[in-house]
């Protein structure tokens, strides 16, 4: 079975974000962008199945700008055997939206014929949490998001997913779209090796056009804010002031 | 056009908090609202449904399928009823946030998830990373398909009784079958409708540790939450995550103890009315965001907060 794992280059978790004065949008010059956290568990997830023996192959795609090439190398680094980039943004601005994006891989599943598409539940940019469900119903397929434990059998995956209330388990035909959760795995580094060998490893570079697909947004973005900051309030000396504080002060016990 | 509303679900009942804040979104939207309300036997949630201030009308899809909330026979009842709608809303709880995109992708247009406000009936304002910014949208899509940020809406209130009509299911595909659920059974609030709020992160060291909380939780009639560190550690159970990729919380009170305040954590909670933080670390990022912070040692102040509150 071949795995499809869709990559998003974004804003690393670790930068502080900063809103741009004119409300464009955040400020994403000389920023440190890396691959997103859940993106890389689903890689790992990949690279699991096929030390497994259930994967046989491991195709890594990234929609976005060109720079994303590097997201895509460091996906080879970790273990996936091929990249493909759709380049279809001119500058880091521009955030492709998870309808398109979703066309695109839909496209991009037509012409690979996966088993499995394995992806993050949600880009820690737009925070959508969208993408791979937009693609499961694209194809026609099962989905199963919020994935903390994936077992393959025979035509089909046996998900346990994250809900509100605990965990809840599901049983998807494949082939079937699954989006990963934090506690999934934790991702392996790659190691320099890994790293030399990732450069010789096949990357096609694709545009939204090769595939007929209109990436337009459908959302217009009118402001970007910052949202109002929280005043730090006091230290208080000992636990008995804090309680006169909540009783009296604050009047929430 | 009117609003269509997909009901939260608990099994075969309403899940009210959740339904009843996004009922207020819903509202502000323009037009009638429908709650659709999809389950197995869920003939008493629709009958609760109807009764929320401001359901003009309940459609009740009563079926199978239905039962565990699974997102593709959802999703195929709610395309088959989108033509009379312009607006198509949920709560962004796992169900609403499992099921809406589907949707959306069904009716080719792009789902706008999370939203914090309602500015118009195509205008919305959602968080971006991690609740660091604020886009306000449009949307020039026919239809609009929205989650909610419950957190941010009041509960709409009671009223008497709007009609129920039942809706048929279209045939289900079975792509995909639940299994099992494991669900910690609580007598504690749930996170997200809670008043008060205890939470633990790393420092609290254990599961067996995660008590101290728990007795404190207990004064306070509170939920419990606990940080990613803490759910990872496996100290607490992931329905207990609070932040970015966990729950959204805006309780009176959140006692965050033991939790350094990583950007990710702040997302689920800094809109809380009073928050207070205990740490040892006087540098860390949590007495930012604290009305009242305590520097000490938790497994100290912990207990003793817990013996204070009488
Ligand atoms: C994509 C992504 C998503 C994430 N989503 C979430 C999320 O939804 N929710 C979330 O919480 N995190 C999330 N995180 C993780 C987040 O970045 C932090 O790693 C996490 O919140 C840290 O948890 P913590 O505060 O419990 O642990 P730590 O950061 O280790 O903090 C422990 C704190 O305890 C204090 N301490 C230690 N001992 C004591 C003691 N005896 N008494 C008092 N204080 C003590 C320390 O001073 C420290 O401040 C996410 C991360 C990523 C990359």
């Amino acid at each position: 079975m071949k795995v499809l794992v869709p990559v998003k280059r974004v804003i690393d978790y670790n930068v502080k974000v900063r809103v741009k004065a004119d409300g464009s949008g955040v400020d994403l010059a000389n920023v440190k962008m890396s691959m997103n956290p859940f993106d890389e568990i689903a890689v790992e997830e990949a690279i699991r199945l096929r030390e497994a023996g259930h994967a046989t192959e491991i195709v890594a795609v990234s929609i976005g700008v060109r720079q994303a090439q590097e997201t895509l190398r460091t996906a080879l680094a970790m273990g996936a055997d091929r990249a493909i980039l759709i380049e279809a943004a001119a500058t880091v601005e521009t955030d492709i939206e998870p309808l398109a994006v979703a066309k695109l891989l839909a496209k991009v599943v037509a012409d690979e014929a996966p088993g499995l598409v394995l992806m993050g539940k949600q880009a820690i940019d737009n925070d959508m949490n969208a993408t791979g469900q937009m693609l499961s119903a694209l194809l026609g397929w099962a989905q199963a998001t919020y994935a903390s434990k994936l077992e393959i059998e025979d035509g089909a995956a046996v998900v346990t997913r994250e809900v509100d209330g605990g965990l809840q388990t599901i049983r998807v035909k494949t082939p079937a779209v699954v989006t990963v959760d934090l506690r999934l795995n934790e991702p392996r580094y790659a190691s320099l090796p890994n790293i030399m060998k990732a450069k010789k490893k096949p990357l096609d570079v694709k545009t939204p056009a090769d595939y007929g697909v209109d990436v337009s947004p459908r959302l217009s973005i009118r402001t970007v804010t910052e949202p109002p900051v929280r005043q730090a309030g006091v230290k208080v000396g000992s636990v008995d002031e804090l309680v006169e504080k909540l009783r009296n002060e604050a009047g929430v016990i | 056009m009117a609003v269509l509303l997909i009901a939260e679900m608990s099994g075969s009942d309403l899940a009210a908090d959740a339904t009843a804040k996004a009922l207020t979104a819903a509202k502000a939207m323009g037009g009638d609202v429908h709650i659709l309300v999809a389950g197995e036997g869920c003939a008493g949630a629709a009958e609760a449904a109807a009764k929320l201030d401001g359901a003009a009308r309940v459609l009740c899809a009563d079926a199978r399928a239905f039962a565990h909330s699974l997102a593709e026979p959802i999703a195929d009842l709610v395309v088959s009823l989108a033509g009379a709608y312009e607006h198509i809303v949920a709560p962004a709880t796992v169900q609403g946030k499992n099921v809406c995109p589907r949707i959306a992708a069904l009716l080719d247009v792009m789902v706008i998830t999370d939203i914090s406000e309602v500015k118009g009936p195509d205008t919305f304002v959602r968080p971006i990373y991690a609740g660091n910014a604020f886009q306000e949208v449009t949307s020039a899509d026919a239809k609009k398909v929205v989650t909610v940020r419950t957190s941010t809406f009041e509960v709409a209130g009671a009223q008497a009784a709007a009609p129920v009509e039942a809706v048929a299911a279209p045939a289900d595909t079975g792509l995909s079958s639940w299994v099992e659920d494991t669900v910690a059974a609580s007598d504690r609030p749930e996170l997200t409708s809670a008043k008060v709020i205890v939470s633990g992160g790393r420092a609290i060291g254990s599961k067996e540790n995660f008590a101290i909380i728990e007795k404190v939780a207990d004064k306070l009639g509170a939920a419990i939450g606990a940080s990613r560190a803490a759910v990872d550690s496996g100290y607490a159970p992931n329905d207990w995550q609070v932040g970015q990729t966990g729950k959204v919380v805006a309780p009176d009170l959140y006692i965050a103890i033991g939790i350094s305040g990583a950007i990710q954590h702040l997302a689920g909670m800094k809109d809380s009315k009073v928050i207070v933080a205990i740490n040892k670390d006087e540098e860390a990022p949590i007495f930012q965001v604290a009305d009242y912070g305590l520097v000490a040692d938790l497994f100290d102040a912990v207990p003793e907060l817990e013996e204070k509150l009488g």
